[in-house]
Parts: structure tokens; sequence; C-alpha cells
């Protein structure tokens, strides 16, 4: 499947020159200072620096500044149908813009589930009158997300659905999953799971360790996730299937996919931002807002077990399991509170203070990883070679901000990063060869 | 202080200080007029989301003892049922400009946030599974009046410690004063990686007569519902102080309320070594003494005049 396969709002492809960017694409073995020229939406030359004719074309200075292949997260909630006071595809999609993405695909756990080939074509017209950026939408494994029986799978493909997740919820019956992997060989697509064990989750609100015992929360035990991703990866194997697990966030979780990819299981992983970033510690400060998800923010050990699963390509890509949420929701208690953050907007720029920085992370692991969530879904990654599709990221590594100083292109506030300094920022996004986001303050500094 | 959310907060220092003055209010409790004039004019608001004997009513008579204009709201039978939000509340009942709100909530944090939200100096009576502060800093006045001083004095605090707020809050507050914690339970009641609170944690009363003060809790009956324990009868086999495991010097304690039979049985209850009816009468003054430091302590080095709080030398006096 190709990106131009997901659907955005039409628009005139993008001319324009930026002027000695610092270009890294490692997929695509670049790593120089080019002049990229885009010329209607494509990228056209990378030529040496200071060397392309403007032709009347805008021309960017982006000297010091890196271009990289715009991002791809496999992992959002746009909300819509349904719970459009949160979020619909008009603002998830400029959120994703803002940064640094050109696609995400977004979860079928809306009001109601997407479960029917006329939901996704439904969500398809919308997306191609209102997004920004390429959205790819996901039905769910089951209908209405019951866990009992399947969806017409083969008709949601041919409807557009580009996989299937019943996100929000783990498939609790071993024997559905079962059937929907062999019903996979027919109708392709990637299964996308949210691992939980139910039973041992049980009314959880945060990881299990010293924090909850001290706060007096019930905790979410790391096997609740890592047992039913044994099971589950036990199960493709068995069947052939192909399953794509979300938002890894314990050690024995990577663990178990590094040994079911050792013995050819077809897994791939993601991670997100905040439990690549934080740990159980900030929950001591009961602050629902930024610090309530599911799975749970865990223990240092876990975070670290992450990270090298980022590193050695155990976790493919980083996903951002972006999920805005109203304000009535969370202001009130911790245990009451919905559960999610929103982190489309601070992806890169977090993971870029918080590990690239310290020395933790390659930069170019982590371009590689942000993009990388493309593939196990089927579609083809972003690219920076000369005749793909522009979709770039242009960032200004040295700039330092505080989140949500300036307000959110999401609906929703609720970001794991609210108040943060960050440093490293997305100033402009290219996404399906149109300018998706410019930050505000940039377009003064634009060369003539 | 301006908050009482939780022990965690306190200092040593400020635990003794909110003993110091439960002292004086004691000694008040003994004349034949047992109030003083310190909050005269003012309003404490006691807001119970969930049922509660002891606390409510120490803190609705504390404050009454204080001459504070006492409101007091149940989340039954309020607008709390129908559907209002705690910040909604909150907001409702600032608009008397109380001087402290009491709360208890059945979820952890919620002092905490009301304290954001109001002017109000807000105590915490019990926030879900956290924390109970007054509970705590009135066992820890209790000890402190038999025993002196908690300083290496070894406390078992024994049973349900996962779902009980006052194990945890005494747990913090007893280590704060000295004392050394053993904790025992079935183990599926023990908070995982508690010990990394700086407590033992054992699962058998074997070693039971090593204590020298145990804390019972209680055991709510339908844990076995899920599991915790498999029965209520062998909880009490093997975790119930009873008269054959309660040695002559120690000392019994237990928040309440009490089940009969389960975590005590019924003779070590009316015991000479239970100190469960002194909790009671502790929780009182020690609540007035919170209400005092909250609301009337900081006044200290003004001059009395007419409104408002008056400073200490007037606790004696009648109002």
């Amino acid at each position: 499947m190709s990106l131009t396969d997901l659907d955005m709002r039409a628009g005139a492809g993008a001319d324009l020159i930026l002027r000695r960017a610092t270009v890294l694409d490692p997929v695509a073995r670049i790593d120089a200072q080019h002049d990229v020229v885009i010329r209607d939406g494509e990228i056209a030359e990378l030529a040496a620096p200071g060397d392309a004719v403007a032709e009347g074309h805008e021309e960017i200075d982006a000297e010091g500044l890196h271009a990289f292949p715009a991002f791809f997260d496999p992992h959002v909630h746009l909300r819509a149908p349904g719970q459009e006071h949160k979020e619909d595809i008009e603002t998830g999609s400029r959120s994703a813009a803002a940064g640094g993405y050109c696609g995400v695909l977004a979860m079928a756990n809306t009001e109601p589930p997407v479960s029917t080939p006329a939901d996704i074509e439904a969500l398809r017209t919308s997306a191609r009158a209102a997004a920004s950026v390429r959205i790819g939408f996901l039905a769910t494994v089951t209908r209405a997300m019951q866990g009992e029986e399947l969806t017409e799978m083969a008709s949601l493909r041919e409807a557009g659905a580009v996989g299937f997740s019943d996100d929000g919820l783990p498939i609790r019956s071993a024997r559905v999953l079962r059937r929907a992997l062999q019903y996979q060989r027919l109708c392709g697509g990637a299964i996308a799971l949210h691992e939980e064990d139910p039973e041992l989750s049980g009314a959880g609100v945060m990881h299990e360790g010293p924090v909850s015992a001290l706060l007096g929360l019930e905790g979410i035990p790391s096997i609740s996730e890592s047992t039913m991703i044994a099971r589950d990866a036990a199960l493709a194997g068995y069947e052939g299937g192909r399953i794509h697990v979300q938002h890894l966030s314990a050690a024995e979780s990577v663990e178990v996919v590094r040994a079911a990819k050792a013995v050819g299981v077809q897994v791939s992983c993601e991670a997100s931002p905040h439990h690549l970033c934080l740990t159980d510690e900030e929950v001591r400060s009961l602050d629902p807002q930024r610090f309530k998800m599911n799975p749970p923010l865990r223990s240092e050990s876990d975070r670290q077990a992450l990270i090298d699963g980022l590193r050695d390509g155990t976790i493919e890509c980083v996903a951002t399991d972006h999920a805005p949420h109203a304000p009535e929701e969370k202001e009130v208690p911790f245990e009451a509170a919905a559960m999610g953050v929103t982190g489309l907007e601070t992806a890169f720029a977090a993971l870029h203070t918080e590990l690239v920085i310290p020395g933790v992370l390659g930069l170019g692991l982590l371009v590689e990883r942000m993009a990388g969530g493309a593939e196990p879904f089927g579609i083809e990654r972003p690219s920076l070679a000369p005749g793909s599709e522009a979709n770039i990221a242009l960032c200004d590594l040295g700039a330092e901000w505080i989140v949500g100083e300036d307000g959110y292109e999401s609906r929703s506030s609720n970001s794991w990063c609210a108040e943060r300094p960050l440093t490293g920022r997305v100033l402009m996004t290219l996404a399906g060869g149109q300018v998706a986001y410019r930050l505000r303050s940039f377009s003064l500094g634009v060369a003539a | 202080m301006r908050h009482l959310l939780s022990i965690e907060q306190l200092s040593k220092t400020e635990i003794e200080a909110i003993l110091d003055r439960a002292e004086s209010f004691a000694e008040v409790g003994r004349r034949d007029i047992k109030k003083v004039p310190t909050l005269r004019g003012r309003t404490v608001v006691t807001l119970f989301y969930e049922s509660s004997t002891r606390t409510s009513s120490s803190f609705e008579l504390a404050a009454k003892r204080l001459s504070a204009d006492l409101v007091s709201v149940k989340a039954a039978g309020s607008s709390v049922d129908k559907g209002e939000s705690l910040k909604d509340t909150i907001a409702t009942l600032s608009a008397y400009e109380p001087a402290a709100i009491v709360l208890r909530h059945p979820h952890a944090g919620a002092a905490e946030l009301v304290a954001r939200w109001a002017d109000a100096a807000v105590v915490n009576a019990g926030d879900g599974k956290h924390e109970h502060p007054s509970q705590a800093l009135l066992d820890v006045y209790t000890l402190r009046r038999r025993l002196g001083s908690l300083e290496g004095k070894r406390i078992w605090i024994v049973g349900d410690v996962l779902h009980s707020r006052v194990a945890r809050s005494n747990l913090i507050a007893f280590k704060a004063m000295g004392a050394e914690l053993t904790v025992c339970g079935p183990p599926a009641l023990i908070p995982r990686g508690l010990e990394q609170l700086g407590c033992e944690v054992t699962h058998t009363l074997d070693h039971l007569g090593d204590a020298e003060v145990i804390y019972a809790l209680r055991l709510q009956r339908e844990r076995m519902q899920e599991s915790f324990v498999p029965s209520i009868r062998e909880y009490a086999a093997h975790f119930q102080i009873d008269s054959r495991r309660l040695g002559r010097r120690q000392l019994l304690m237990h928040p309440g309320p009490v089940n009969r039979g389960v975590e005590l049985s019924g003779e070590v209850i009316d015991s000479p070594q239970s100190l469960i009816a002194e909790q009671v009468a502790s929780g009182l003054v020690v609540r007035m003494a919170i209400l005092y430091e909250l609301l009337a302590a900081g006044d200290e080095p003004a001059p009395a005049h007419g409104n408002g709080a008056a400073p200490p030398t007037r606790i004696g006096q009648p109002a």
C-alpha cells in the first residue's frame, strides 16, 4: 500500500526550496546538507547547497535546520464520530501536522465504533474534506468491540480499512482472536492489539509497585500486559497471522515480543513517548491530566527496557496513542479521571529532549522510529529520496519552548508534556505534498 | 500549615505541635464548659462523600467546641446525588467563604484537588485508600500518652493493608515518630512493594510476641468474594487477634468499626490492653487541634481582638 492510498484534503502541491537544510533520512541513506527542491508536491531534487534555482518559487532559509522524513503515527484517537467535543478529523490532523507527522492511523473505538464498511466510507469522505495529513482508518476486529463476533473484515478492507483493532479493549477470547487471524489470510490487514488481561488489571488505575502501594491506588501489574502478548504471539505463530502489539509498557512485554520474533512470529510493536520518558514516580502528583493513561507509566527498569527495545529494533516504531479528553473528564480525582493523554504535537520534541540530547538514543535512530509506524501496516514509509511525495518535517533542534504556552492545535489540552520545557521544534511540515503546518512565528523568518 | 492533606507532608516537629495542642484541649475537655471562642464567626464545612461515624461526628463536635459555625454536607441527599461534580460542589460551598473544608471522598487525591480549587484550609478526612491523616494523628496521640515516646517501639499493623488508608497514614506517622514497623496480613492484602516504604512484611503472626503495640485493621466481609482470602473463617484462624495471641503487656488498637469475631475476638476488644475507646476520645481533641493549627495558630503573634481567632492564652477561657 502506498502512502497516497491514505486520505487527506486535496490541495495544490507545494513548490518551494529548503535552502541548505541538513537532510537526514537514515533509511534512504541520506545525511548531508542540501537544497531540497520541491515541485508540485514532489521531492524533485536534493541539490548541492546553494545550487537550486528558485524559478520564482518560495525559498526557505533552512541553514541550521533539519529536514527529516515526516513522521507516521500508527496509533491516534481522532474521536470522530461521536466525541467531537474532544477532537475531530480536522483538529486531530492539524495536531499531527504540528508534530511533524504526514500520516496517522485512526483507532476505531469511537461512538459508535467503526465496524461497518459504511463507517469507513464516511470517515474517508471526511478525511478528504478536512484532513491536513494522510489518515488511514482501522476498523474494529469484533462487532461494536463486544469481543464476540467478527466484523465483516473482507468488506471493511474493500471499503478501505487499513487494518483492524479493538484498541481501548483487549480481545478477551483467544478463540475470537484465533478466528480473526484465520480470516486475515483471506482479507489481509494487520491486527493491532491492546494487550491487557482484564482479570489482572481489575479496576487498576496505575502501575502496580511501590508508588501504588504508597498512594493506595489499585495497581495494573506488568504481567497483565505481557501474559496477553505471550498468548497472542502464540496464536499468531500458530495461525501464521500478522499482529501489531500496541503501546508496549513493561519490560516483560519487550522480552515476550523479542522471543516471539526470534522464533519467526510476524509481530511488530510500538512504544509511546510518555512511556519512554516518564515513570510511575510522576503519579505521586496524582495529576490525571498528564499522568493517567492505559497502559500506565511504569518503573524506571521498564522504561529502560523500552529504550533498549527501540534501539535494537524489537520495537519498530514510536506511536503517541494520542488520546484527547475534555477538561471535565480530567478535572476530577485521579481514580475517576479518563485514561489517556495527547502527544502528537510533542512526540518528536520530547524524545529529542529526553533521549537524544542526553545521548541515550541517536538522532538517526529516533528519526527512523518516528516513521516506523507505516510498514507494520503494509504502508511504505515516508522517504526523502528524490521522486517521493513531499513528506517532510523541518525542525530546529536548538529551539527551546514550553509546551502549551501558545495553546494546542488539538481540541484538547491533556498533554502529558504540558508546561514542560522542550528543546527541538517542528517549524514546518509537508504532508502529502502540501504544506500542512507552519509555526506562526517561523513564517516571519522566511527568506525571500 | 495551610492544609492537612496527608501525613507524608508533615515533619515530626509539625506532628508534635499538633499533639501538644491536643493536650491543651484535653485539659479544656475536663472542664464543665467545654467550649472555647477560638473560631467564633468562622465557618467550617464538613463534606462527606462516604459514610462515617467517628470521623464526621468528631470533626463536627471539634468545630462546635471551637465555636465555629458548622455546615455539614453528606453526599447522599445532596446535589451530588444529582450528578454535580466535585469541582462545582466546592465552588458552591465556597460561596459561604468557609475557613475550612473537611473532606471525606472515595478517591485518592480528592482533598489535594479541593485545596487547589478553594481558598479555605482543606482537611483530608480520608481520600480513597490513600490517606487518613487525622486518624494517624489521633493514634500517635493515644500512643504517646500511654508510652511517652514512640522512639524504637515495635508496632505491628495486622490485616487488610491493601484497602486501608489508615494503614498507610499510620505507617508513615509511626515511622516519623521513630517506631519500628512490621506489617502482617495475607499476601494478597499486602500491597506489592510496600516494604520499600521502610517496614518489615510478614504473613504469619508467629512472632507477634515481639510487638509492643498491635494495630489491627478491619477486614470487610466481601473480601473473600474477590478471592483475597478464601474465607472469613480461615482469615480469623490465621490473623485474628484473640486472648491467646494478645500478650498482657501488649497494647491493642483498631480504627473502628470493628468486625467482632473477624479481626478481633470479642474478649480482646474489652480487655485492659485495648486502647480502642481511648482512640475515639483522642479523636475529638486531636481534631480540635488540627482545626486550631490550620485556622488560628498563624494568628498567635497578633494581639487578641474581637473577631476571629484568639491567641492560645485564651484557650482555657469559656466562651
